[in-house]
């Protein structure tokens, strides 16, 4: 059994973000790429279910949608541990795009699971892992906050509005992963980073998915008033402002 | 033409974000000069249907099929995507929570359709389509065109007020066609949370951070929550530590909410912790530093130890409560 986790690279949550050319374009200067944090822990769950021979997973590939300079990044999560990657060569523009892309890398491959993170933490999408599955017309599971493998059987916990939900199912399927996948991100060690030199990126060509949406422009967050600060003596005065003020108690 | 909205249930009953997301698509259909359509999927009472006039839906779309009994991305989309051909959808509108997630993008490849996410406005203009999104987690706004023929929206919640707007609705049975489409997901049990109020749906959260010292200082808060019917939530260092459950984490790396109050008690207001919380309408922040950067994210703040303050604003709302 084979798993694929599908990465994107975001900068840093704590990067002060600015843009250039009008407002358009996220200003690059300055800016540190991490792997998307869900990806990061979705990749960990795949490698913890690989190094255990009861669950049957043989092998751990990644997959990204960029271009050569966001090489660095597939090499971070070859140096985690992932077995080898996956580069489609061009810039990614929207969720669709990107996911269309992707299906076709799945199409070419033999994966069993695909791994997508709720969200991207730059544009907050929350829509590649949907659309890949409908691409590739499988069946999804979003929400999974628990994943697990026993000889090639697939367990599932996801979270539902109002609850849980435990089940299972067959492969192939694409998994949307969010908190509780793993714990703590898996962390690359030297001879994660030695050994990733060498590991395989296979590279493929664009077929050219067309976007379906374009951002004009971006704006500042709404600005938002100084902090009104409450006597500490007198924190009554706090619950009379929310009742009669702000009315929302 | 028509914007339609996928009413979700709950237990064959709606909640208010049904309600909030009615609201909207009734607005946006005026812009569009057109009518507001529901889709529900499960049993649902012809009352409890109903409901959904006094929002300004001028037809719901029933589907009752037992296919759908459980919920399955691949089969809500394919009865979902049939309903919007059928009433030539210009605007689908779903919710921004677990199940809208899942269903949004599979319908925007299905029906080939442009798509924003957690949207917390109106569309600017209909032509062309342009709708804001926060991104960078609260850090910017951007501005989007949706070029395609239909268009796929989710609502945040908590963003925009239930308006009354009492129509006469019709009520329709629809059976889509499933074919051979069968789901291949079997439950083996579900978890629902009952007596508590979800995280996610609370008007109210009340959350602690590191500041609480200790999981045995936790009572006055919980406390607080159960006097304003609010969820309780924590801070990621909060629930790593094991003070308190995992599903209470909120942040870039747990639970997005938006409440319209969100108490930080003993909470730093790091960025990461801000990512899942800054699209809350009022942000109260108890924290003895007066330089914590969640006072700058918060409306209201008193500076002062969070085992003295909590205490008094439990009498507060008690003495409220009874008067
Ligand atoms: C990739 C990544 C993802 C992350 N994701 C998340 C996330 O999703 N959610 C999250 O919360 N964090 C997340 N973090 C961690 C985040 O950076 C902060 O470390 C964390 O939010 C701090 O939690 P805290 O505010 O409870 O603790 P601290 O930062 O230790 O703050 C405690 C606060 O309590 C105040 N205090 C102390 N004593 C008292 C008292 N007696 N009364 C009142 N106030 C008092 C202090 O002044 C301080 O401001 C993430 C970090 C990384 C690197
Ligand atoms: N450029 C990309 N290459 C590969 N996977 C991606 C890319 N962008 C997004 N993803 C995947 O889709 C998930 C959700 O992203 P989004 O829909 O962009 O919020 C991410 O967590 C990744 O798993």
């Amino acid at each position: 059994m084979n798993i694929l986790v599908c990465i994107s690279h975001v900068p840093d949550t704590t990067t002060k973000v600015k843009f250039s050319e009008n407002n358009t374009k996220l200003d690059t200067a300055g800016v540190q790429w991490v792997i998307n944090p869900w990806d990061e822990l979705s990749l960990t769950r795949a490698l913890e279910l690989r190094d255990d021979p009861a669950t049957g997973v043989k092998k751990v590939s990644v997959a990204h949608i960029g271009t050569a300079n966001t090489e660095p990044t597939i090499r971070k999560a070859l140096a985690i541990g992932a077995d080898d990657a996956y580069r489609v060569n061009t810039e990614a523009i929207d969720a669709y795009q990107v996911a269309a892309e992707l299906a076709e890398v799945v199409k070419n491959g033999a994966f069993d699971i695909i791994l997508c993170g709720i969200e991207s933490s730059d544009h907050n999408g929350s829509n590649v892992g949907g659309m890949l599955a409908e691409f590739l017309e499988y069946p999804s599971v979003s929400g999974i906050s628990h994943l697990s493998v026993e000889q090639g059987n697939v367990f599932i916990t996801r979270e539902i509005d109002g609850g849980k939900q435990k089940l299972n199912l067959p492969v192939p399927f694409v998994g949307v992963v969010q908190k509780g996948i793993a714990k703590e991100p898996r962390i690359a060690a030297m001879r994660g980073i030695m050994q990733a030199r060498t590991k395989p990126i296979n590279v493929s060509e664009p077929m050219a998915a067309e976007a379906k949406c374009s951002t004009l422009n971006f704006e500042p967050p709404e600005p938002k008033a100084d902090c009104r600060f409450i006597d500490p003596e007198n924190p009554k005065e706090l619950i009379t402002i929310l009742q009669n003020e702000a009315k929302v108690i | 033409m028509s914007v339609v909205v996928f009413t979700e249930n709950w237990d064959g009953a709606f909640k208010k974000q049904s309600f909030e997301i009615a609201t909207y698509a009734a607005k946006l259909a005026e812009m569009l000069q057109t009518d507001p359509i529901a889709i529900s999927i499960g049993n649902v009472a012809e009352e409890e249907l109903k409901k959904l006039g006094n929002y300004g839906i001028k037809k719901v779309v029933s589907v009752t099929d037992d296919k759908l009994k459980h919920f399955d991305g691949q089969l809500y989309t394919k009865a979902i995507a049939d309903i919007a051909g059928k009433e030539s959808a210009k605007v689908l509108v779903l919710a921004n929570n677990n199940c809208g997630k899942a269903l949004a993008p599979r319908l925007s490849v299905r029906l080939k359709a442009a798509i924003c996410s957690a949207v917390h406005e109106l569309p600017e203009s209909v032509d062309p389509f342009v709708i804001k999104k926060r991104v960078f987690s609260g850090n910017a706004i951007s501005r989007n065109e949706l070029k395609t023929e239909t268009k796929i929206l989710t609502l945040a919640q908590n963003s925009i007020d239930i308006e009354e707007k009492p129509e006469t609705v019709v009520i329709e049975a629809f059976t889509p066609e499933m074919g051979d489409l069968s789901s291949s997901i079997q439950v083996q049990e579900t978890e629902k949370q009952t007596g508590k109020i979800l995280l996610t749906d609370a008007e109210i959260v009340v959350s602690g951070g590191r500041g609480m010292k200790s999981s045995d200082n936790w009572a006055p808060l919980e406390e607080l929550a159960d006097l304003l019917d609010a969820a309780t939530a924590c801070s990621r260092p909060v629930s790593d530590e094991g003070w308190r459950p995992h599903e209470e984490h909120t942040g870039q790396t747990g639970k997005i909410v938006a409440p319209n109050v969100y108490f930080a008690i003993g909470i730093s207001g790091a960025t990461q912790h801000l990512a899942g919380v800054s699209s809350s309408k009022y942000i109260v922040a108890i924290n003895n530093d007066k330089d914590a950067p969640i006072f700058e994210a918060a409306q209201y703040g008193i500076v002062g130890d969070a085992a003295k303050i909590l205490p008094q604003l439990v009498e507060a709302v008690k003495e409220l409560k009874s008067s």
